[in-house]
C-alpha cells in the first residue's frame, strides 16, 4: 500500500535575552547550578512575575518575519503539573490568546520547487529547568538556571510530507531567528529543539491518520532520521493492519530506536486558567513599529539580493543566505575579493569543509571573511595557483600568518607569470619530449589529446619549480604544439 | 500605655516622654505574660525587636524620625520577613526562614516601625475561625472572662485578637474573602482591606492572586490611615499593583460626613440577618444620620451568588499557588521518600491541614477538564455581574453599609464540622474581593457581650473616604474603645 | 450535585496528595456539600458575560531587559530540604 506522510512541527526557540522571562536572573549559559535561579525562579513563597520587555519584542520580530498577524492583547496560562525542573508547579504559558498568529514560511525544496508551511500560532513561555540523571546516592540532582528563560513555541499546520521537507522547514526556521537576532541558534545547547508529529494516511486519503509525537530532537539530523524511523514504525504497524496509538514518544539518535513516554490515556490533564499574577499584555502599534524597524534583511530578501547584486545562481544564493553568519561572512569576502563566484565556491569548498572537518561553527572561524576575500584577489590576479591558493588558506587556518602575501612571499608562492621566460621553458622541456610531441600532434580524439597535454605539465611545473603559471603555460604549449 | 493608639504612641515618643525601647520592652512583656491565653503570636522576636527599637531611638534622637519610628506593631505571618520565620500558619512551612522581604515588611522597616513578630493565622489565609492553624487556634479575647473560648474569626485573627488584647496597637493583615474585616468585627477593633492593587502582594504568601489584598488593623481609623500610609503604593515587583498617586490617608479623617450618601444594600437586610444583629447595624447608620449622612436602599441583585462563585475562583486560584509547596527547595519534606510520586503526594498530604487539602482539591476539580467551563468560566462570568452590581450602586450613594459578619464570634468548634456553615461567615465580605473595591470592619456595637462590625464598603480607590466615615463616627463612639476584661 | 470515590481519587492524583480510603469518605461528602454551594451557579444568566480574571481593568506593565539579581544560592540552599554540589536533590527521575 501507499501512504502520504503528514508532519507537524512544535519547535521551542529560546530568545536571546539577556534576562529571564519573568525575573531579572540572568540567562547566560554554562554557569554554576543555580546560581541563576533568584527568589522568583525558585517559586519561592510570595514571590510574583515581572514580564521582560525584550521577550515581547522579539516574540512580535518573529511575528511580523513569518508573515503573522501581532495579538494585540495576549494572556498568559498557567499550565498545571508537577516536575522537579518545574519549582512554581505550573508553567506560565499562552493558550487561548498566543502573541503571534497564523503566518507562513515557504521553504525550498532540493528538486528547486518551494513550498508554503503554514504557522498555526506561535506562543510565548517559560523554559523549565534541568534534571540532571547522575547518580548522586540514587537521586537526581535539580539545576534551576534554566528555568524562567524565555522560549517562544511555534507550532506549525501538518503541511509537510516528508522528511526532507521538515528539515528543510526547521533548517529555515533556524535561519530566520538567528538573521533576527533573537536565538543564538546554537542547537547543542538546547536553543532550538523539536518536537514531530507524524501520522500516515492512505495515499491521495482526505482523513488523517492518528498521529504520534516525537519530542525534544536538538539536531537536524536526528530530526531527519527520528522522521525516517518513526514512518517506518508506522507503516509496519499498519501494513500488519494494527492501529496507531495516540502517543508522545522519545526518540534515541545514538541508538536509532524510539519508545513511548506516555500515551493518550495517561496524558496530564493540564488545568489551564489564566495566570491571575499577571494582566493582559497591550501591544499598540507604535510597540509593532519599533519591532518592524528593528527588523534585519530576512533570508528570502537576502537570496534575491545576493542574486542580483553577486550574480550567484538560485543553488549558491540559497546556500550563502540562510545562516546569518555564514553570509555575512560571505559578503565580507566578496567586497575584498570581488570575484562573488569564486569566493562562493571557496566557502561551499575548502571552508565549510574544514568547519565540518572540526566540528566549528561560521563563528568559530579562525579566518575572516576579509582574509579570504585577500586570497579570492591574488587567485584572480593570477599572482597564486589554486594548489597555491589551498597553501595559503592553510596557513591562515593554522593561524601560521594572518596576512596573505606574506604568507605567499615566505612560501615562495608566487606564480611565474612572464610569457617569455614561460616560453623558454616550454621550449626547452618539448626538444626533451620529441617522441610525446609527435604521438599528441598524430592523435585526433580530442578527449585523448587533453590527457596527453597533462603529460608535459608535469615536467613544466618541475622546471618552474613550481611557480610557473599553469593557465599561462596550457596557453603556451597548445600554441607550439598546434603550432 | 498599652491603650494608647499608634498615634497617641508616636506623640510621646516625638515628646520625649518615653522611649522605643520602653515601649517595645513594655509590649513584649505583655505578649509574654497574656498570649498564652490567646495564642495570638506564632514567633515573638524580642531582641531583633530591642535591636529595632534602639536604632529607632538614635534615629528619632538624630530628627529623622518618621510617625511609625519606634511604634511597635505586628505582622501577620503571611508576610515574609527576611531572617525572621514565616510559617503562614502552616507545618508546611513551619522552618521557613525566607532570605527575602515582603513589600510591606519592607516599607514599616523602612518606616522605622518596630516589629515584635508574626502573629497566627489560619492556614494559609484559609478559614474564617483561625482554627485551621498549625500552631493552634486562637482564642478571642472577647468572652474569656465568661469562661468561653470563642474564636477570633478568621484568617487574621492572630492580629484582631492581639490587637484588642492591647498586645500591640496595629498589626498588619490580609482579606481574601473577609479576613481582615471579620476578626476585626469579632474582636471588636477596626480593619481595612484596601482596593485591589493598593498594597503590594510581593513576598506576601499567596492564597488567592486575584483576591488577596493586604491591609490593616488597629483600633482607630486613624491608626488604620497611619498605616495605609506606610503600606499603600506602586511596586515594581507586583504586576498587579497599581501605579497611582498615594494620597495622605490621615489627611482628609476629619472632613464633614454632610451629604454623604449611604446605600443600605436590601440583600444584606434580609429576614436571614439576626434581629439582634439588624438592631446595632441599623443604630449606627443612625449615628451617620446624625451627622448629616443620607441614607437609602440600594440592590446588588447577584451578590447572592458571590460565595458560591468565590468558593469556585478561590480554591481554583489556590490550587495552582500551593504547587509550588512540593519538598524540593525548601519547607516541609517527608521522611524518606521512595519514590518522585511519593516524596510529592506524602509531603503534602503531610504538609497541609485539612483544610487546605479540601480547597486544593475542590480547585483542582474546577479547573480539571470537563468542568473547567461548567465552574470556573462561570464563576467568572458571575464575577463580572457581581462587580457590576457594586458600579451601579456607586453611581447612587458614596458608601454602602451592612453587618460586618451574621453574628458575634462564635464558641470554638461549633463550625469546624461543616465546611459550608463556616463559609456562610463570610456571606457580607466575600463579594467586595470579587469586585476588588475597599471596605472597612468599625466597631459598631454589642451583642450578649460579643462586639459586632459595621463594614463600610467604597467605590474603588476611596480609602480616605471609608478612613474620613470610621473616623467621624469614632468621634461620636466609644465601641473601638471597649476593652476585653 | 455529587461528586463520586473515583473523582476524588483522579483529583488527589493530580493534585499530588495522598488521601487514604477513610479520607475519601469524608471528602466525598465535604467537597459534595461545597459543589452543592457552588451550584448556585448554574442558576445565573450568564449570555454574553464576559469572564472576568481580575478586579481591576488594566494592562501589564513590562520590565527592561536588565540584570537586577545577584547569585543567592548560598542563601537559598541554606533553606532546602536536600542538596549537594549546587544541585537540589529528588528521588530519582526517570524520563
Amino acid at each position: 500500500m501507499q501512504w502520504d506522510i503528514v508532519i507537524g512541527l512544535e519547535i521551542h526557540v529560546q530568545l536571546a535575552t539577556k534576562t529571564k522571562i519573568f525575573s531579572g536572573s540572568s540567562t547566560a549559559y554554562g554557569a554554576e547550578p543555580n546560581t541563576q535561579a533568584n527568589a522568583v525562579d525558585l517559586a519561592m513563597p510570595g514571590t510574583l512575575p515581572v514580564p521582560n520587555e525584550q521577550a515581547f519584542r522579539y516574540a512580535v520580530m518573529f511575528g511580523l518575519a513569518v508573515n503573522s498577524e501581532i495579538e494585540r492583547r495576549s494572556v498568559f496560562e498557567r499550565k498545571n503539573y508537577f516536575y522537579p525542573d518545574l519549582p512554581k508547579g505550573y508553567q506560565t504559558t499562552q493558550l487561548e490568546r498566543p502573541i503571534v498568529g497564523p503566518g507562513y514560511v515557504d521553504i525550498d525544496l532540493a528538486n528547486g520547487e518551494s513550498k508554503r508551511v503554514r504557522i498555526h500560532h506561535a506562543h510565548l513561555e517559560e523554559d523549565a529547568g534541568k534534571s540532571l540523571h547522575e547518580d548522586f546516592h540514587g537521586m537526581t540532582g535539580v539545576d534551576l538556571n534554566r528555568a524562567g528563560t524565555p522560549l517562544i513555541e511555534v507550532v506549525t499546520e501538518p503541511d509537510m510530507n516528508s522528511a526532507e521537507e521538515a528539515v528543510a522547514f526547521a533548517k529555515k526556521l533556524h535561519s530566520i531567528v538567528t538573521s533576527l537576532g533573537i536565538c543564538d541558534g546554537d542547537m547543542s545547547q538546547g536553543s532550538m529543539r523539536f518536537d514531530v508529529n507524524i501520522s500516515l494516511k492512505p495515499k491521495g486519503s482526505d482523513t488523517l491518520g492518528t498521529r504520534t509525537e516525537t519530542k525534544n530532537l536538538n539536531s537536524f539530523r536526528f530530526m531527519e532520521q527520528a522522521i525516517a524511523h518513526e514512518v517506518e514504525r508506522q507503516m509496519d504497524i499498519l501494513e500488519d493492519g494494527g492501529v496507531i496509538e495516540q502517543e508522545t514518544r522519545l526518540y534515541n539518535g545514538d541508538r536509532d530506536e524510539s519508545r513511548s513516554m506516555r500515551t493518550k490515556e495517561e496524558a496530564n490533564d493540564y488545568r489551564y486558567f489564566p495566570c491571575p499574577d499577571l494582566l493582559p499584555v497591550e501591544i499598540d502599534d507604535t510597540f509593532i513599529e519599533d519591532a518592524r524597524s528593528r527588523l534585519p534583511e530576512l533570508p528570502d530578501a537576502r537570496k534575491t539580493r545576493f542574486k542580483d547584486q553577486y550574480g550567484l545562481n538560485d543553488y549558491d544564493a540559497g546556500l550563502l543566505s540562510g545562516d546569518a553568519k555564514l553570509a555575512s561572512f560571505f559578503e565580507e569576502a566578496a567586497s575584498h575579493g570581488k570575484d562573488a563566484k569564486l569566493t562562493a565556491n571557496w566557502i561551499q569548498g575548502e571552508f565549510s569543509a574544514r568547519l565540518n572537518a572540526e566540528e566549528k561553527t561560521v563563528a568559530d572561524s579562525p579566518i575572516t571573511g576579509a582574509q579570504l576575500g585577500d586570497m579570492i584577489i591574488r587567485i584572480s590576479d593570477n599572482t597564486i595557483s589554486s594548489a597555491g591558493a589551498k597553501k595559503v588558506f592553510d596557513a591562515l587556518w593554522t593561524g601560521e600568518n594572518d596576512n596573505v602575501d606574506a604568507i605567499i612571499d615566505a612560501k615562495g608562492l608566487k606564480q611565474v607569470s612572464d610569457t617569455g621566460a614561460l616560453e623558454k621553458m616550454v621550449d626547452e622541456v618539448l626538444a626533451g619530449m620529441p617522441d610525446q610531441v609527435a604521438q599528441f600532434q598524430n592523435e585526433e580524439d580530442p578527449k585523448k589529446r587533453k590527457k596527453m597535454l597533462g603529460g608535459f605539465m608535469g615536467p613544466l611545473m618541475k622546471a618552474s619549480k613550481g611557480q610557473g603559471n599553469p593557465k599561462l603555460f596550457n596557453e603556451i604549449l597548445l600554441k607550439k604544439l598546434e603550432g | 500605655m498599652h491603650n494608647k493608639s499608634v498615634a497617641e504612641l508616636s506623640r510621646e515618643l516625638d515628646s520625649g516622654k518615653v522611649s522605643s525601647v520602653e515601649l517595645t520592652q513594655d509590649f513584649l512583656s505583655r505578649i509574654k505574660q497574656e498570649d498564652s491565653k490567646y495564642n495570638s503570636f506564632i514567633t515573638v522576636t524580642e531582641e531583633q525587636a530591642l535591636a529595632d527599637a534602639r536604632s529607632a531611638d538614635e534615629q528619632r534622637a538624630a530628627g529623622n524620625a518618621t510617625p511609625w519610628t519606634g511604634v511597635p506593631f505586628a505582622h501577620k505571618d503571611i508576610f515574609c520577613t527576611n531572617g525572621v520565620r514565616t510559617t503562614c500558619g502552616s507545618k508546611m512551612l513551619e522552618n521557613f526562614v525566607p532570605p527575602y522581604d515582603a513589600t510591606v515588611t519592607e516599607n514599616f522597616r523602612k518606616a522605622g516601625a518596630v516589629s515584635l513578630g508574626k502573629t497566627n493565622m489560619d492556614e494559609f489565609a484559609m478559614g474564617s475561625s483561625n482554627e485551621s492553624s498549625h500552631f493552634g487556634a486562637v482564642t478571642n479575647p472577647w468572652g474569656l472572662s465568661k469562661g468561653e473560648k470563642r474564636v477570633p474569626g478568621g484568617s487574621s485573627g492572630g492580629s484582631a485578637a492581639a490587637v484588642a488584647a492591647r498586645l500591640v496597637p496595629a498589626a498588619t493583615a490580609t482579606d481574601t474573602g473577609g479576613s481582615i474585616r471579620q476578626p476585626a468585627a469579632l474582636c471588636g477593633v477596626t480593619g481595612l482591606k484596601p482596593t485591589y492593587g493598593r498594597v503590594s502582594r510581593y513576598g506576601m504568601i499567596a492564597f488567592a492572586s486575584s483576591l488577596d489584598q493586604g491591609g490593616t488593623m488597629a483600633r482607630t481609623a486613624e491608626d488604620n490611615a497611619l498605616m495605609l500610609n506606610v503600606m499603600a503604593g506602586f511596586d515594581p515587583k507586583d504586576s498587579t499593583s497599581l501605579d497611582r498617586a498615594v494620597p495622605d490617608y490621615t489627611a482628609t479623617l476629619n472632613e464633614p460626613l454632610k451629604g454623604l450618601r449611604i446605600g443600605l444594600p436590601k440583600e444584606y437586610f434580609s429576614d436571614q440577618l439576626s434581629p439582634a444583629m439588624e438592631e446595632q447595624v441599623r443604630a449606627a447608620i443612625r449615628e451617620y444620620e446624625k451627622l448629616g449622612a443620607t441614607v437609602k436602599e440600594v440592590s446588588l441583585p447577584n451578590a447572592k451568588l458571590a460565595i458560591a462563585a468565590y468558593y469556585v475562583i478561590a480554591p481554583a486560584e489556590a490550587s495552582a499557588n500551593l504547587s509550588r509547596f512540593d519538598g524540593v527547595r525548601y519547607g516541609y519534606r517527608c521522611e524518606e521518600p521512595k519514590d518522585l510520586l511519593d516524596l510529592y503526594t506524602r509531603t503534602r498530604a503531610e504538609g497541609f491541614g485539612t483544610e487546605v487539602k479540601r480547597r486544593i482539591l475542590v480547585g483542582t476539580y474546577a479547573l480539571s477538564a470537563g468542568y473547567f467551563d461548567a465552574y470556573y468560566l462561570k464563576a467568572q462570568k458571575v464575577r463580572r455581574l457581581i462587580q457590576q452590581d457594586f458600579i451601579n450602586a456607586f453611581k447612587e450613594v458614596d458608601v454602602l453599609m451592612s453587618p460586618t459578619s451574621p453574628s458575634p464570634a462564635f464558641i470554638q468548634g461549633e463550625k469546624t464540622n461543616d465546611p459550608v456553615t463556616m463559609y456562610l461567615e463570610d456571606i457580607f465580605t466575600i463579594a467586595i474581593n470579587l469586585a476588588g473595591v475597599p471596605a472597612m470592619s468599625v466597631p459598631a456595637g454589642f451583642i450578649d457581650g460579643l462586639p459586632v462590625g459595621l463594614q463600610i464598603i467604597g467605590d474603588y480607590f476611596s480609602e480616605a473616604r471609608l478612613l474620613n466615615a470610621a473616623h467621624q463616627f469614632q468621634q461620636v463612639t466609644d465601641w473601638h474603645q471597649r476593652e476585653p476584661q | 450535585m455529587t461528586i463520586s470515590r473515583e473523582d476524588i481519587e483522579k483529583v488527589a492524583v493530580l493534585a499530588r496528595i495522598r488521601v487514604d480510603e477513610e479520607q475519601v469518605s469524608a471528602l466525598e461528602k465535604d467537597l459534595g456539600n461545597i459543589l452543592d454551594l457552588v451550584d448556585q451557579l448554574s442558576a445565573a444568566d450568564t449570555d454574553s458575560v464576559e469572564p472576568m480574571a481580575h478586579p481591576l481593568d488594566a494592562v501589564q506593565r513590562l520590565r527592561a531587559d536588565e540584570v537586577t539579581e545577584t547569585d543567592q544560592r548560598a542563601a537559598f540552599q541554606a533553606i532546602a530540604p536536600a542538596t549537594e554540589n549546587g544541585l537540589y536533590l529528588v528521588p530519582r527521575v526517570i524520563e
